[in-house]
C-alpha cells in the first residue's frame, strides 16, 4: 500500500509537483497519466527519493519513508525505468541478483530466485541466464529489466514508461504479462505513462495530472463517465469514449443468459472487440464460450450498446 | 589476430632479449658503424641492466601518474568535486605542454639528480592522457544504467565501484597504455640528470661520436616501447573479458 | 531569496557562501610557505650557497604591509569570495605585489654598482606565485573567456611582463644578472630556437599535408604509412637526433654544396630532420582524420557545381578539414619547441643551451633563463592555436 500524501516539489520559483496526495491499495496497480511536463515523473521519483520532496511524505504499509537511509529504501523497492538500464558488463543472471546481493541473500537463495523469476518471464535458464544484455531483443531486455526489480521481492513496484520502447506488437502482450505477474507476486504496482490505452488496459485505479496537479484519481470507468475537469475528458478523448467504456467491460462479465447462433467468443474478450467481431459477422448475437467449451451465455449488439453509455 | 603479425612480435621479442642478454654477439652487425676501432658494443655498463632501470623509471611514474590522473577523474566527475573540473583539465593540459625537459630541469635543483627528477617529469607529462580518458569513460556510462543502478539502492561507492568504474575500464586502461608507451622513450632524457637508463649509451654514442652506441640506445628504447604497447594491448583484452565473467 | 544551503553564514541579511575548497588549500599552501620558506636568497656571489630572506626583512614597512595586505585580500577572495571576477583581478594584483616585492628586494640587497652580488627567489616566492597562478586560473577558467578574449589577456600579459623587463624592474634579480651576461647569446639562441622549431614545423607542413592527402585518397597505402611513422614516433628524440648525424656527416663530406649549407653531422641540420620526422604523424594523421570527416554531400555538391578534383580538394575539403589539421598542428608545434631544447645536445643551439648549460654548472637561475622562455613559448603556441581551431570550428557551425 502506498499513502502520499500532500506531496510538493519545487525547484526555485517552479512548482513540479503541487501537493499531490492518492492511495495505491496493497495488490493494485494504478497508472498515472499525464502529458510530458506533467510532473509524472517526479512524482514517481519522489516516492523511492531519487527526488526528494520539498514537502509532504509518502507511507509505505505505513512506514514513512523518510526513515531510512535512501540507498536502504530503495533495495525494498522495485524500480523499472524505460531503457531499463541493464548493467551492459553483467550477465542477465548477475543483472537480476543485484538488490539480493546487495541485502546479502545467500547464494542458493538467490540461485534459486534468478532461476524462477527466468521461467515465470519465460526466459529459459539455460541459454539466458549467462546471455550479456547487449544479445537479448528489445522485448527480451524489458523482461530482464521487470525480472531485475522483482527479483528481491519487493511490495511496490515503481514504473517509468517500462513499455517505451517496445514495439506495438510487443508491448500489448507486455502489458497483459505484467498483469499476470503482478496477480502471482501481489506487488503493488504504480505505473507512469503518457498512453491512455495503456492507463486503461492496466489500471485499477488511474491519476491524471496536468502542471503539477492531480486532476482526477478515479477507476478508468469514472474517468470517462464522471470527469472532474475538462482536461481529463480531452485526454481520455471524447471522440471515442463510448468505444473506451466498452473495453473496460469483458464478454463474460455482460453476458447474458440465452442460446445463440452466432460466432463464439471467448468470456475475456472486452466488449469493445466483440462489438467489432458482431459487425464484422454480420451476425445480432454472440456465443461467449469458455476455452475448455463452456457457455457462458450470448451477447447481443444491443447489450454491448446499453453498456456503452453512462 | 593474423598469425603473421603474431610470429614478427615474437621475433621482435627474441631478438630484444638476446642482444639485451648477449650483446657481444651481435658486434660484428654494429662494427661497420664505428670509426677508429671504437667499441662496437656500450661497454660502461650492462645494456639489460639498464634497460631494465628504465622501464622500472616508467612504470613507477606511470603507476603515481594513473592513480592521481584516475583518482581526479573521478573526484571531477561526483557532484561534490564538479567545482574542481574546469581547472584540473587546465591543470593536466598545462602539465603535457610544458616539455619534459623544462620540468626536469626545473626539478633537480629541488629534488636533486638522478631518478626523482626523472620521475616528477614523467609524471605530470603522463598524467593527462589518463585523466582525459578517465574523464570520457566516467561520462559515457549509459544514464539509464546509472539511473538504474541508483533506483534499485546501490550507494553512491557501490555504484562507482561496481557499475562506473568497470564500465570506463577500457577506457582508463587505454590511457594508462598510451602514457605508459610515451614515456618510455620520454625516459631516455633522463640520463641527461644521470638517471639509470639507455639514454646513457645514447648520450655516450653522441660525446663519442659513435653511431653504434646511439643506435643501441635508440633501437633498444623503441623496441621495447612497441612491445609494450602490444604486450599492454593484449593485456587489456583478457583483462576485459574477465570482467563480465566475474 | 533562495533558501540557504546548509554550512551558510548569513551575516546582516546578505549570505556569505561557505569556504571554497580550493581556496582553502590554496591559502594553507601560500601561507605555510611564507612562514617557514625563504622570499628571497642572497648570495654575496654566483657559487656560494645562500642567506634566506623572508618578506619582512628585506621591504621597508610599508612596502611589507602592502604586499602582505594585498596577498591577505586575495586570500580572502580564495576563501569566500564566489564571484569569479573579483577572484581574479585580486589575483593579479597579489601576483603584481609579489612579483614587485621581490624586484624591490632584490634592489634593496645589492648594492649600487655591484654586479657580483645575486639575489635569487626563495621557495616562499614561487610557492606564492603557483599558489596565486592556480587561483587566477581558476578564475579564468570559470568566466570561459572565448577565443578572442584568451588570446587577448595573453598578449596583455605578455605586453606587461615585457614592459616591467625592458624597464629593468627585475634587473637585480639573479635570472636576469644571468640574462645581463649572457645577452647577446640569449637574443641568438632565441632566434635559434624558434627557427628549428618553425623551421622543421614547416616542411612538415610541406609534405604531410600531401601525404595525408594521398593516404586518405589511397586508403591501401594508410596502415603502411602510419605504421612507419608510429614506429619513428616510439624512437627517443636524442637517439634520432644521434643517428642521423653520422648519415648528415657522411652527406657532408661528400657534397661540398650541402657543407656549405650548412647541413653538417653536428648541429642544426640532424635536428631539423628529426624533428621534420617526427612532426609528420600528428600531421598526417590528422589530415586523413580531418578529411574522413568531411561531409560527402558538401564534396558531392561542390563536384556537383563544375568544381575540378583540385578545386574541390583545395576550396571544400582541405577548409572543413582544416581545424583538424590546426589542431595537429598545434601538437606538432608544441612537441617541437619543446624537443628543440634537447638539440642543443648535438650542438644545435636554441634555448636548450641555458638549461643543459644550468644543470652541468647546478646554477638554476641559468635553467630558469631557458626553461621560462622555452615554456611560455610553448604555452602560448598551445593558446593562440587553441583559439584558431576554436574559432574555425564556430565558424563551421
Amino acid at each position: 500500500m502506498i499513502e502520499v500524501e500532500n506531496l510538493t516539489k519545487r525547484y526555485g520559483e517552479t512548482t513540479v509537483v503541487d501537493r499531490v496526495s492518492f492511495t495505491v491499495e496493497r495488490g493494485s496497480i494504478a497508472v498515472i497519466v499525464g502529458t510530458s511536463g506533467s510532473g509524472k515523473s517526479t512524482l514517481l521519483r519522489m516516492i523511492n527519493r531519487l527526488v526528494e520532496p520539498t514537502s509532504g511524505r509518502v507511507l509505505i504499509d505505513g512506514r514513512d519513508t523518510r526513515g531510512d537511509p535512501a540507498h536502504l529504501l530503495r533495495r525494498r523497492i522495485g524500480y523499472v525505468i524505460q531503457g531499463y538500464g541493464l548493467f551492459p558488463h553483467r550477465t542477465v543472471a548477475q543483472n537480476i541478483a543485484t538488490v539480493p546481493r546487495l541485502l546479502g541473500w545467500d547464494a542458493r537463495r538467490i540461485e534459486a530466485r534468478v532461476r524462477e523469476l527466468l521461467e515465470v518471464f519465460s526466459l529459459d535458464p539455460a541459454s539466458y541466464a549467462d546471455a550479456l544484455p547487449h544479445q537479448l531483443s528489445g522485448g527480451q531486455q524489458q523482461r530482464v529489466g521487470v525480472a531485475r526489480a522483482l527479483a528481491a521481492e519487493p511490495a511496490v513496484l515503481l514504473m517509468d514508461e517500462p513499455f517505451g520502447a517496445l514495439d506495438p506488437i510487443i508491448r500489448t502482450k507486455a502489458q497483459d504479462d505484467l498483469r499476470g505477474i503482478q496477480q502471482r507476486f501481489g506487488t503493488t504496482v504504480l505505473l507512469v505513462t503518457h498512453d491512455m490505452d495503456e492507463a486503461f488496459r492496466l489500471g485499477d485505479r488511474v491519476a491524471v495530472m496536468s502542471a503539477g496537479q492531480l486532476l482526477q484519481y478515479d477507476r478508468p470507468a469514472a474517468l470517462l463517465t464522471r470527469p472532474a475537469a475538462e482536461f481529463v475528458s480531452r485526454m481520455t478523448g471524447l471522440a471515442d469514449r463510448a468505444l473506451r467504456l466498452l473495453s473496460l467491460v469483458t464478454a463474460g462479465e455482460a453476458a447474458l443468459p440465452g442460446p445463440s447462433d452466432g460466432p463464439a467468443v471467448a468470456p475475456t474478450i472486452s466488449l469493445r472487440e466483440a462489438l467489432s467481431e458482431l459487425l464484422w459477422s454480420g451476425a445480432d448475437s454472440a456465443r461467449v464460450v469458455d476455452a475448455d467449451g463452456t457457455v457462458r451465455g450470448r451477447l447481443t449488439v444491443a447489450t454491448i450498446l446499453a453498456r456503452g453509455r453512462p | 589476430m593474423p598469425r603473421a603479425a603474431t610470429v614478427l612480435r615474437l621475433a621482435a621479442f627474441a631478438l630484444l632479449v638476446s642482444f639485451l642478454v648477449a650483446p657481444q654477439r651481435f658486434a660484428p652487425l654494429f662494427a661497420p658503424l664505428t670509426q677508429y676501432g671504437a667499441p662496437p658494443i656500450y661497454d660502461q655498463g650492462n645494456l639489460l641492466t639498464l634497460a631494465l632501470a628504465q622501464l622500472g623509471t616508467v612504470c613507477v611514474a606511470a603507476a603515481a601518474s594513473s592513480l592521481v590522473a584516475v583518482g581526479l577523474g573521478i573526484l571531477v566527475t561526483r557532484p561534490s568535486g564538479a567545482r574542481f573540473l574546469p581547472l584540473s583539465r587546465t591543470l593536466v593540459n598545462i602539465g603535457q605542454t610544458f616539455p619534459p625537459v623544462a620540468v626536469l630541469a626545473v626539478a633537480v635543483p629541488l629534488v636533486g639528480f638522478g631518478e626523482r627528477p626523472t620521475l616528477i617529469a614523467l609524471f605530470a607529462y603522463g598524467l593527462l592522457p589518463i585523466f582525459e580518458n578517465t574523464l570520457v569513460g566516467l561520462r559515457t556510462v549509459p544514464p539509464a544504467v546509472l539511473e538504474a543502478a541508483s533506483g534499485m539502492g546501490m550507494s553512491a561507492r557501490q555504484r562507482l565501484l561496481t557499475v562506473e568504474l568497470p564500465l570506463a575500464a577500457p577506457l582508463i586502461l587505454e590511457g594508462i597504455r598510451l602514457s605508459l608507451v610515451l614515456n618510455v622513450g620520454t625516459a631516455t632524457i633522463g640520463s641527461t640528470v644521470a638517471a639509470k637508463g639507455l639514454g646513457e649509451v645514447i648520450i655516450a654514442g653522441l660525446l663519442s661520436s659513435n653511431t653504434a652506441f646511439i643506435l643501441q640506445g635508440g633501437l633498444v628504447t623503441g623496441l621495447m616501447a612497441i612491445l609494450l604497447y602490444d604486450f599492454l594491448a593484449a593485456l587489456e583484452r583478457r583483462m576485459l573479458r574477465h570482467v563480465t565473467l566475474d | 531569496m533562495s533558501e540557504a544551503q546548509p554550512g551558510t553564514l548569513a551575516v546582516g541579511g546578505a549570505g556569505i557562501t561557505r569556504i571554497d575548497p580550493l581556496g582553502a588549500v590554496l591559502v594553507a599552501a601560500g601561507a605555510a610557505a611564507l612562514l617557514f620558506l625563504p622570499f628571497v636568497v642572497f648570495k654575496s656571489n654566483r657559487i656560494v650557497p645562500g642567506d634566506p630572506r623572508t618578506l619582512v626583512q628585506v621591504l621597508p614597512a610599508w612596502g611589507a604591509l602592502g604586499c602582505a595586505a594585498l596577498l591577505a585580500l586575495a586570500a580572502a577572495a580564495a576563501l569566500w569570495v564566489a564571484n569569479a571576477r573579483a577572484r581574479l583581478a585580486l589575483a593579479l594584483l597579489a601576483l603584481a605585489a609579489v612579483a614587485l616585492a621581490a624586484a624591490a628586494a632584490g634592489d634593496a640587497l645589492t648594492p649600487p654598482g655591484d654586479r657580483v652580488v645575486r639575489v635569487a627567489p626563495g621557495g616562499a616566492f614561487w610557492v606564492v606565485l603557483v599558489c596565486l597562478g592556480l587561483l587566477g586560473t581558476d578564475a579564468t577558467t570559470r568566466l570561459r573567456p572565448g577565443p578572442g578574449l584568451r588570446v587577448l589577456m595573453l598578449a596583455a600579459s605578455l605586453a606587461v611582463v615585457g614592459l616591467a623587463l625592458a624597464h629593468g624592474v627585475f634587473d637585480h634579480l639573479s635570472i636576469m644578472r644571468e640574462y645581463a651576461v649572457n645577452a647577446v647569446r640569449f637574443a641568438r639562441e632565441a632566434r635559434q630556437h624558434l627557427k628549428l622549431a618553425f623551421g622543421s614545423l614547416a616542411a612538415a607542413a610541406l609534405v604531410g599535408l600531401p601525404l595525408g592527402v594521398l593516404c586518405h585518397r589511397a586508403p591501401r597505402l594508410r596502415p603502411g604509412v602510419l605504421t612507419t611513422l608510429n614506429v619513428i614516433q616510439t624512437i627517443p628524440a636524442i637517439a634520432l637526433f644521434g643517428i642521423l648525424m653520422a648519415p648528415l656527416g657522411a652527406l657532408a663530406a661528400a657534397v661540398p654544396l650541402a657543407d656549405r649549407l650548412g647541413i653538417r653531422g653536428i648541429g642544426a641540420a640532424p635536428a631539423v630532420v628529426a624533428l621534420f620526422l617526427y612532426s609528420l604523424l600528428p600531421i598526417v594523421a590528422n589530415t586523413v582524420a580531418g578529411l574522413k570527416r568531411v561531409s560527402r554531400a558538401a564534396v558531392d555538391a561542390a563536384h556537383g557545381m563544375g568544381m575540378t578534383s583540385w578545386q574541390v580538394l583545395t576550396q571544400v575539403e582541405l577548409l572543413l578539414a582544416l581545424p583538424v589539421i590546426l589542431t595537429g598542428v598545434r601538437v606538432v608545434l608544441v612537441q617541437n619547441i619543446g624537443m628543440v631544447t634537447i638539440a642543443a645536445l648535438i650542438g644545435g643551439g636554441g634555448l636548450g643551451a641555458f638549461v643543459f648549460q644550468g644543470i652541468g654548472q647546478t646554477a638554476i637561475d641559468l635553467v630558469l633563463l631557458g626553461a621560462i622562455p622555452i615554456v611560455t613559448l610553448a604555452f602560448s603556441a598551445a593558446l593562440i592555436l587553441d583559439a584558431l581551431v576554436e574559432v574555425l570550428d564556430r565558424v563551421k557551425a
